[in-house]
C-alpha cells in the first residue's frame, strides 16, 4: 500500500467541510491572515509561489508563479486587473475540480484572495460549467458566508486590501475551458477562442490584464503560503512538486479521485489505490491525463505520473485523469467515442479542426461498421498530422489529433483488423 | 413580453457583477429557460435582446452555441445520459437503452405524452462514478441499468 503525506483532501473528509465554521476550525484563512500579518508584499507572494515550482493543474502544466509574474506592472499600467478561475472541467475523464468546489470551497476562496493580493486584482470570476449545480451552489454559499465574516469585499480581515469574487455559470461547451474561449464566454459571447498573442496578461477579460488558472492550481496556493515553498518541494519531483488529484476511471475495481504525489508510478495508482483492473482481467491500455493525452499500452504502466516522465513516455500528463481500458475493450471504439466528442465540441473557426474532426469521426465510424477501406489507417494518420501541431487558433485540434495518432501507433493492428480484406469485401 | 418583472429585477442584480451588461446574458438565459417553459423561445430571444441592448440575432447566435439551451420545446423532464469514454467503458450503452425503453423516446426527442425529453450528452465531469445520467439537473451516478426505471419513475 502506498502511504504519503496529503493536504488537498484532508479537510474534505470532515463532516460539513464546506461550511465556514468547519473550515475555519480546520485552519481556513490562516494562510491569508499570515500574508497580511507578516507584511508580505504582493511581489513576495508571487516569489514564494514561483519558488514552490507549482505547475498548473488545468492540463498544460505551466508554472503558476511565472504566469502570475506576466501581469503588467501596476505602476505603469493602471487598467482593471482580473483573474478567471477555470472550473469548466469538461475534459473527458476529469472530475477533480468538482470535488474541491463541493467539499472545500473556502480553500478555493482563500487561494483566490491570496492570488488577488499577489497580482493586485480588482475582481475574480469563477467560471463553473453549467451542469455543476451543487458545486456552484456550495461555492456561492461559501462566498456569502465569507462576505458576512469580513473575508470578502472591502477591507478583507481589516488588512486594507479589497477584492470581489463572482460566480459565473457556463452552458455546456467544452471549448469554454480553453482560456480565451472562456473569456469570450464570460463576456456573454460564443466561446470562440482568440488568436494568441495578445496573451491574457495583456489583453484578457474586456481587454484588461487577466490571469486564467485552474481550480486545483489555486487550491494549492494557501498550503504553499502557510507551510512554505520548501515544504511544498518535499512532495512530488524536482520539476513537478506537490500532490495532485488523480481521477481514475474506466475498468478498475475502485474508480475515484485520489490525492497522490507527482511522480508516483501509474501502476501504484491502478493497483494499490484503485484496486487493480476490474473483474480479474488484465490491462490493455491507459490514458494518463484525460482524453486529450495519447493512449499508452499496458507495458508502460510503470511510468511515473509527472509532467516530464509522461512526456518522455510519448504522451502528456494533462489533467492527471487516468482512463483505464481492460483487455476486452476496443481501442478503436474509444477512438470513435473521442472523435465524435471533438467533432461535437470544435467551435468551427479553423478549417483543419472543423473538417478534420468530422473526417476522423466518419472514417473511424465506417471502420467500426465494417465499411473500412484499404488505406483508411493511413488516411487517419495523414489527416491527424494535418491538424497538429500548432496549426490552429487553439489546442482543441491537437487534442483531437494526438490521441488518434497515439492509438494508431500503439494499436495499429486493431485498426487494421477493422478493414475487410479484399476477399471479404468482394463477398 | 415574456420576461417578468421579477426576472428583470434579478437580471439588474446579476449584471452588477460585470463591467459590461452583456456578460450577464448566459446566466440570464439559464434563468429564462428555468422559468419560461424549459426552452428559449423566439419571444425570450427578442425580450433578452431588448434587455441586453443587443440584436435578436446576437442573442440567438449565443443561445445556439451552447448545448444546455433548447431552442425548441422539450418534454417536461429532461433526461441526459452521458456517452463519453469513462461512461462508455462502464456500460453507458445499457443505460441509454434502459432510458429509451422507459421513456419511449428516441435520443434527441421527447416522449409522446411530453413527459420526458431524452438526450445523450458528452462528459458531465462525473467520470469516476460512471455510468451516469442527469435528470432535471440532478446527477445520478454509479448507475446500474435497473436503477433507470426507478429514478425516472420518481418524476411521475
Ligand atoms: C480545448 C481545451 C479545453 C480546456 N479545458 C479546460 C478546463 O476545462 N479546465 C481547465 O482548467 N483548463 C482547461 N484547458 C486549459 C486552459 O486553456 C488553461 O491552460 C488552464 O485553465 C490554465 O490554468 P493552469 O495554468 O492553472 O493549469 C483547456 C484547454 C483546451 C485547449
Ligand atoms: S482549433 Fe478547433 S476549437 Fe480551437 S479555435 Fe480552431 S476550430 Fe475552434
Ligand atoms: S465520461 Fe461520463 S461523466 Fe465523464
Amino acid at each position: 500500500m502506498t502511504s504519503h503525506e496529503t493536504y488537498l483532501l484532508n479537510r474534505a473528509k470532515l463532516a460539513d467541510s464546506h461550511t465556514l465554521e468547519v473550515a475555519r476550525a480546520d485552519g481556513a484563512y490562516g494562510a491569508l491572515r499570515k500574508v497580511f500579518e507578516t507584511s508580505m508584499s504582493p511581489e513576495d507572494v508571487v516569489e514564494e509561489v514561483k519558488k514552490s515550482g507549482l505547475r498548473g493543474r488545468g492540463g498544460a502544466g505551466f508554472p503558476t508563479g511565472l504566469k502570475w509574474s506576466f501581469m503588467p506592472n501596476h505602476e505603469s499600467d493602471s487598467r482593471t486587473r482580473y483573474m478567471a478561475v477555470n472550473a469548466d472541467e469538461s475534459e473527458p475523464g476529469t472530475c477533480k475540480d468538482r470535488v474541491l468546489l463541493r467539499e472545500d470551497p473556502h480553500c478555493l476562496i482563500e487561494g483566490c484572495l491570496i492570488a488577488a493580493f499577489a497580482m493586485r486584482l480588482d475582481a475574480v470570476y469563477v467560471y463553473v460549467r453549467g451542469e455543476y449545480r451543487l458545486p456552484y451552489d456550495r461555492m456561492q454559499a461559501a462566498l456569502d458566508e465569507a462576505r458576512a465574516a469580513g473575508i470578502l469585499g472591502d477591507n478583507i480581515l481589516g488588512s486594507g486590501f479589497s477584492c470581489e469574487i463572482h460566480m459565473h455559470k457556463g452552458a455546456g461547451a467544452y471549448i469554454c475551458g480553453e482560456e480565451t474561449g472562456l473569456m469570450e464566454s464570460l463576456e456573454g459571447k460564443r466561446g470562440h477562442p482568440r488568436p494568441k498573442p495578445p496573451f491574457p496578461a495583456s489583453f484578457g477579460l474586456w481587454g484588461q490584464p487577466t490571469t486564467v488558472n485552474n481550480v486545483e492550481s489555486i487550491f494549492n496556493v494557501p498550503f504553499i503560503l502557510d507551510r512554505g515553498a520548501d515544504w511544498f518541494r518535499t512532495l512530488g519531483t524536482e520539476s513537478s512538486p506537490g500532490n495532485f488529484l488523480c481521477g481514475i476511471s474506466g475498468h478498475v475495481e475502485r474508480p475515484g479521485v485520489y490525492e497522490v504525489p507527482l511522480g508516483i508510478s501509474a501502476r501504484a495508482i491502478v493497483e494499490d489505490l484503485a484496486g487493480g483492473i476490474w473483474k480479474g482481467r488484465s490491462l490493455k491500455a491507459w490514458f494518463p491525463g484525460g482524453s486529450s493525452t495519447g493512449v499508452l499500452p499496458a507495458d508502460m504502466l510503470d511510468t511515473p505520473m509527472d509532467h516530464d516522465s509522461v512526456k518522455a513516455a510519448g504522451s502528456m500528463f494533462g489533467t492527471g485523469a487516468m482512463i483505464i481500458l481492460d483487455e476486452t475493450a476496443s481501442v478503436v471504439r474509444s477512438a470513435l467515442v473521442l472523435a465524435r466528442f471533438y467533432e461535437h465540441e470544435s467551435c468551427g473557426q479553423c478549417s483543419q479542426c472543423r473538417e478534420g474532426t468530422e473526417w476522423l469521426e466518419q472514417i473511424v465510424d465506417r471502420m467500426l461498421s465494417g465499411q473500412g477501406k484499404a488505406g483508411d489507417v493511413q488516411l487517419l494518420t495523414d489527416l491527424s498530422n494535418g491538424m497538429t501541431p500548432g496549426k490552429t487558433i487553439c489546442a482543441l485540434s491537437d487534442a483531437a489529433a494526438i490521441p488518434m495518432l497515439a492509438a494508431i501507433k500503439h494499436f495499429r493492428s486493431e485498426f487494421e483488423a477493422c478493414i475487410p480484406t479484399t476477399a471479404e469485401a468482394l463477398v | 413580453m415574456a420576461l417578468t418583472a421579477a426576472l428583470k429585477a434579478e437580471f439588474d442584480e446579476l449584471c452588477k457583477k460585470y463591467p459590461e451588461r452583456r456578460a450577464g446574458l448566459i446566466p440570464a438565459l439559464h434563468r429564462c429557460q428555468e422559468e419560461l417553459g424549459g426552452w428559449i423561445s423566439p419571444e425570450t430571444i427578442t425580450d433578452c435582446a431588448e434587455y441586453f441592448k443587443l440584436e435578436p440575432v446576437e442573442v440567438y447566435s449565443v443561445a445556439s452555441f451552447y448545448p444546455m439551451f433548447f431552442l425548441s420545446p422539450v418534454g417536461q423532464h429532461v433526461v441526459s445520459v452521458c456517452r463519453n469514454i469513462s461512461c462508455d467503458l462502464r456500460g453507458a450503452g445499457e443505460i441509454i437503452n434502459a432510458a429509451k425503453e422507459h421513456t419511449g423516446a428516441a435520443c434527441g426527442e421527447s416522449s409522446e405524452d411530453g413527459h420526458f425529453y431524452l438526450e445523450q450528452v458528452e462528459c458531465q465531469g462525473a467520470c469516476t462514478n460512471a455510468p451516469m445520467m442527469v435528470v432535471d439537473g440532478k446527477y445520478h451516478e454509479d448507475l446500474e441499468p435497473a436503477d433507470v426505471a426507478r429514478i425516472l419513475g420518481e418524476t411521475r
